[in-house]
């Protein structure tokens, strides 16, 4: 590999993941140092951290993982005859294949003085360290180029006390991610911060003092600034020479094909070096998403093509926060949603096409960034929420950090993830320090959102403003099922159902999984894809279900378990409690609770014992450890309230008894009140029914976890029967469409209620067939406990042996 | 000679068959030491773990074995089946004892 740089160490790193053994790789680089985390000199810059903290891999890396390093070498040929590079210094190494991942160069503007001492251009550490040696001697800055690095760098030389001016060719400051108004608004504050700038100046010569070291910098107008340091940061250009001279079709850039592979077979390139479909990125995120490709058919895996990626910006000036993506000037035919307020200091720009953003730019307020961008990228049809598009998903009701929901608000010390109890600051340093890039890396690292997830968004909130546009969360529509395979949900799921795939050994060989028997991810979902698409075919697959589903009862924080029996729509009987209390005494269970579903917990049951538990209860299992029907929650109805005006009750227990032991992605859950009161809450339930006067309203896809969430009206209907049909029909398209882990809510959100709608209130035969469906998978369905109790399953599940 | 009857220290001792321990899962062996799951894999290889956690203890052979990992039932760490040590970045180690299989039984040294 020749470029020791953030791309290149990334293709070989992913090149590990998959074929550790494949070659035998030596590496390159023209600098002196290991790799490193570029877009992070910025803070070294600003005093913030220093190189130590920014290393990706350092030398021991290289050494553990056999990878033979090259530091200050640079390469100065390729022989593609022979095929071998040949260094600088004379070294020599022979390759099968050649990797090739030079980076790009600073532009440097052609005018008298650029030479000077004292003009320097910001790309390496070495760059970072002059300009740092610059600060402690010198006074005044000039920087020319008002773009991401020249903002970042005029920032970190104030810090460190010069005077700074930036020098701008166009009208404002990132043109090229900004619009005016949002450019107006950052120039103030970095004004406010001491900054000053010159804009509309075209910089014509430098100049030297007597002693020869730049002095001043002049401009076409004929004015003058005077400047102790120069640094030019008025673009890059893809560092091609090297494969140019070696033949290689280059224009602007290393041209590749969507493998990344050069017009010479055996050479890739990945990188800023490159030209794919005639754009080189500069960030680092599409250069991520190259290694990745690069690597997997550099292991002769042969899968995935890079498309072209689209970039978001974000700048790392601390105390800032900026947020650009995708079309964010607009067209003829693109609509645009605002929203200004000048004297807050808000500005944020949605650009819309046919439903679907295509651009936004964001000043002060960039919380929900990476919630446009992930929109953007998934081409989401966003008409059903476009009324409050604009003020993003932290109004709604999220719980666990104390209402917040803005990240750049809160101070370090403050808990981001409640759960695993992570605070702001942790988190930031742990980016910074371990090299971290995706939301995964995050909740591997430091835990946080990796359990209840319900502050994903902050994370990436913090995840975006420490790495700047080096994070671009992942594309939901082109999300892998896990780090065993390249296909999304949907892909496995259509797979399943076209080649009548009945076993999970078979869907791996078919659909080509990575690992030979999956992980304690993909295995669960591939089970319940395949018994419920193929139900009383697909055979049911103990080991690849969590154990609350394969002991049937909820494991607890000391390993014993609960057990909470049905109790249909809420309502028991005296003979019922007492055998309640019977196993409670007998089994010694230590606590007996009601639950928030309306029926009675057993908590602390010894694994052996839950069989005899059973046995002696003699109820059906409630499944309150399943992804599964739950609770049908109801109030008591107009069989005794006075407002009442349905039987809720029954309702209840007749949805209750119909839908019991259905298995779905996620848990379900119902409730059904008797009258608009809603005693029963079915507002924020799976599927709410409430009864009115002249029949039923139904509501779906409502939520009262993690993230409340109102469920929303599907129809209205005359009868119990219909009831029961309509709510069958919706539970059933869930089940058949819904990723494994969707509630009904994030599914619904992403196919849109009208699609719902469509299926199952206005195409009446559709609705029959999907309830059908339904009770044709529930037909039979034995009840798990009885089947345990009765010893005709999984003894060995409930005995230890003994030695 | 009147050796003590109590525990023959490092012996090996029969448990079980293999086709005793469901593939791709474990089964809990009680023990003097405490409980040890026992895990056998696709490949039909058999570990022997203590049945405890390095993270808050939990109980290892509840959870779902893949490869030569198992993945911790109560929140997830992944924990090597040959050397009982968690997968990083996650750090900590249960204890492992050794185990054989000769003609179809699982055989472990306490
Ligand atoms: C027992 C109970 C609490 C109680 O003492 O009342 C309970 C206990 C647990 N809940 Fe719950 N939830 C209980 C009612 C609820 C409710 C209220 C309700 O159902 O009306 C909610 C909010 C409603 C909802 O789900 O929309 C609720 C929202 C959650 C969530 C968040 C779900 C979400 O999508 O946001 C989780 C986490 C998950 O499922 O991933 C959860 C997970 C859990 C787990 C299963 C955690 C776990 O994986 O071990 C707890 C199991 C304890 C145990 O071993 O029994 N529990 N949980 C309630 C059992 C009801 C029942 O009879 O089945
Ligand atoms: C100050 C700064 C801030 C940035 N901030 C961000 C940001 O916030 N977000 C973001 O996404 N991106 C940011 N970037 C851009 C990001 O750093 C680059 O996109 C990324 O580093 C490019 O990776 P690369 O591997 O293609 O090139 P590089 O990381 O530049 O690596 C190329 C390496 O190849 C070496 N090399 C070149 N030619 C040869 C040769 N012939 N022989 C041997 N070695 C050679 C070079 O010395 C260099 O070390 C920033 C960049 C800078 C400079
Ligand atoms: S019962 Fe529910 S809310 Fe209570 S601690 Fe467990 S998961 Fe959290
Ligand atoms: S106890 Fe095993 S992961 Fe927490």
């Amino acid at each position: 590999m020749v470029g020791n740089g953030m791309a290149g160490v990334r293709t070989l790193e992913e090149l590990r993941k998959i074929a550790p053994d494949l070659y035998d790789i030596t590496v390159f680089g023209a600098e002196p140092h290991a790799n490193y985390n570029r877009i992070l000199l910025s803070p070294v810059l600003a005093g913030e951290m220093t190189l130590k903290d920014i290393m990706l891999n350092d030398v021991d890396w290289y050494q553990a993982t056999g990878i033979t390093l090259h530091l200050k070498k640079k390469i100065a040929k390729i022989d593609r005859v022979a095929r071998k590079v040949i260094a600088d210094d004379g070294t020599e190494e022979t390759y099968d294949r050649l990797l090739l991942a030079t980076g790009s160069n600073p532009f440097v503007l052609p005018i008298p003085g650029k030479d000077l001492p004292g003009v320097i251009t910001y790309r390496d550490i070495h760059d970072t360290n002059a300009m740092i040696a610059a600060a402690g001697q010198y006074k005044t800055a000039v920087v020319i180029g008002g773009g991401l690095l020249g903002l970042e760098a005029a920032n970190g030389l104030k810090l460190r006390g010069m005077a700074v001016t930036v020098v701008h060719l166009a009208d404002w400051l990132m043109e090229r991610q900004l619009d005016k108004t949002a450019a107006d608004m950052l120039q103030k504050s970095l004004e406010h911060k001491g900054l000053k700038f010159l804009l509309r100046q075209q910089t014509t010569a430098i100049h030297p003092n007597a002693e020869g070291r730049v002095a001043k910098v002049s401009f076409a107008d004929g004015e003058e600034v005077a400047a102790d340091l120069v640094v030019m940061a008025v673009g890059i250009k893809p560092n091609d020479e090297l494969a140019r001279a070696a033949g290689i079709h280059c224009t602007r850039g290393i041209v590749v094909s969507d493998t990344l592979q050069t017009f010479d077979p055996r050479i890739y390139a990945v990188g800023e070096c490159v030209n794919h479909r005639g754009i080189a990125y500069g960030l680092v995120a599409p250069l991520f998403e190259m290694a990745k490709v690069c690597a997997n058919h550099l292991a002769h895996m042969g899968i995935g093509r890079y498309a072209g990626s689209v970039t978001s910006t974000k700048l790392k000036v601390t105390g800032v926060d900026l947020f650009s993506a995708g079309n964010f000037q607009g067209s003829a035919d693109t609509e645009d949603i605002l929203l200004h307020d000048a004297i807050g200091g808000v500005y944020k720009k949605i650009v819309l096409k046919n439903d679907c953003i295509v651009g936004a730019v964001m000043v002060g307020d960039t919380g929900d960034g990476s919630w446009f961008f992930q929109m953007l990228r998934d081409k989401q049809n966003i008409a059903d929420i476009r009324d409050h598009l604009m003020f993003g998903k932290a109004h709604l009701g999220n719980t666990g950090h104390q209402g917040q929901t803005n990240a750049a608000e809160m101070p370090d010390t403050m808990e981001v993830c409640g759960c695993n109890g992570v605070c702001k600051g942790v988190i930031v340093k742990a980016i910074k320090e371990k090299g971290l890039f995706t939301l995964d890396d995050v909740r591997k690292h430091t835990k946080a959102s990796s359990s209840c997830g319900s502050c994903t968004e902050l994370v990436e909130q913090i995840l975006a403003s420490t790495i700047g546009g080096a994070y671009a969360p992942q594309a939901n529509k082109l999300k892998p099922m896990c780090g065993c395979t390249d296909h999304t949900h949907e892909e496995v799921r259509k797979v399943i159902r076209e080649q009548h795939l009945l076993a999970i050994p078979d869907v791996m060989r078919f659909m080509q999984w990575r690992t030979a028997n999956g992980c304690a991810s993909c295995r669960p979902a591939l089970n319940y894809y395949l018994i419920s698409t193929w139900p009383h075919e697909a055979r049911d697959d103990p080991q690849s279900r969590f154990i609350n589903e394969r002991a049937h009862a909820n494991i607890q924080k000391d390993g014993t378990y609960s057990v909470v029996p049905r109790m249909y729509g809420g309502v028991t009987s005296a003979q019922e409690l007492r055998r309640i209390a019977d196993v409670v005494d007998k089994y010694q269970i230590p606590t007996v609770k009601v639950t928030g579903g309306q029926r009675i917990d057993l908590l602390g049951v010894k694994k052996a014992d839950l069989p005899k538990v059973w046995a002696d209860l003699d109820m059906p299992s409630g499944h309150a450890y399943a992804k599964a029907l739950r609770t049908v929650k109801t109030c008591v109805g107009s069989e005794w309230c006075r407002f009442g005006v349905q039987n809720s009750t029954q309702m209840g227990i007749d949805l209750e008894r119909t839908f019991a032991k259905m298995y779905a992605p996620h848990k379900v859950k119902l409730a059904v009140s008797g009258c608009p009161r809603n005693c029963a809450e079915s507002g924020i339930k799976d599927v709410g029914v409430i009864g009115v006067d002249s029949g039923w309203e139904i509501y779906v896809a409502g939520n009262g976890g993690i993230k409340t969430e109102v469920a929303q009206f599907l129809c209205k209907v005359k009868t119990a029967e219909e009831v029961l049909e309509y709510a069958g029909a919706f539970l059933q398209m869930y089940r058949e469409q819904a990723r494994y882990l969707d509630r009904t809510v994030h599914w619904v959100a992403r196919v849109g209620l009208d699609v719902v709608k469509q299926r199952v209130v206005e195409d009446a035969e559709g609705r029959k067939a999907l309830y059908g469906r339904l009770l044709y998978a529930l037909q039979g369905e034995p009840d798990p406990w009885r089947e345990r109790a009765e010893r005709k399953v999984a003894r060995e599940e409930y005995e230890a042996l003994t030695v | 000679m009147n050796a003590p009857e109590k525990a023959i220290v490092n012996d090996w001792i029969r448990v079980c068959a293999v086709d005793d321990i469901p593939r791709l899962g474990a089964r809990v062996v009680a023990s003097e030491h405490g409980d040890i799951a026992l895990f056998r894999n696709a490949e039909d290889e058999v570990f022997a773990l203590l049945d405890r956690c390095p993270h808050k203890g939990g109980p290892l052979s509840q959870g779902i074995v893949f490869g030569r990992q198992v993945a911790c039932p109560l929140h997830n760490w992944t924990i090597g089946l040959a050397d009982g040590q968690a997968l990083a970045p996650d750090v900590g180690c249960t204890r492992r004892f050794d185990v054989r299989v000769e003609n179809g039984a699982v055989i472990l040294k306490l």
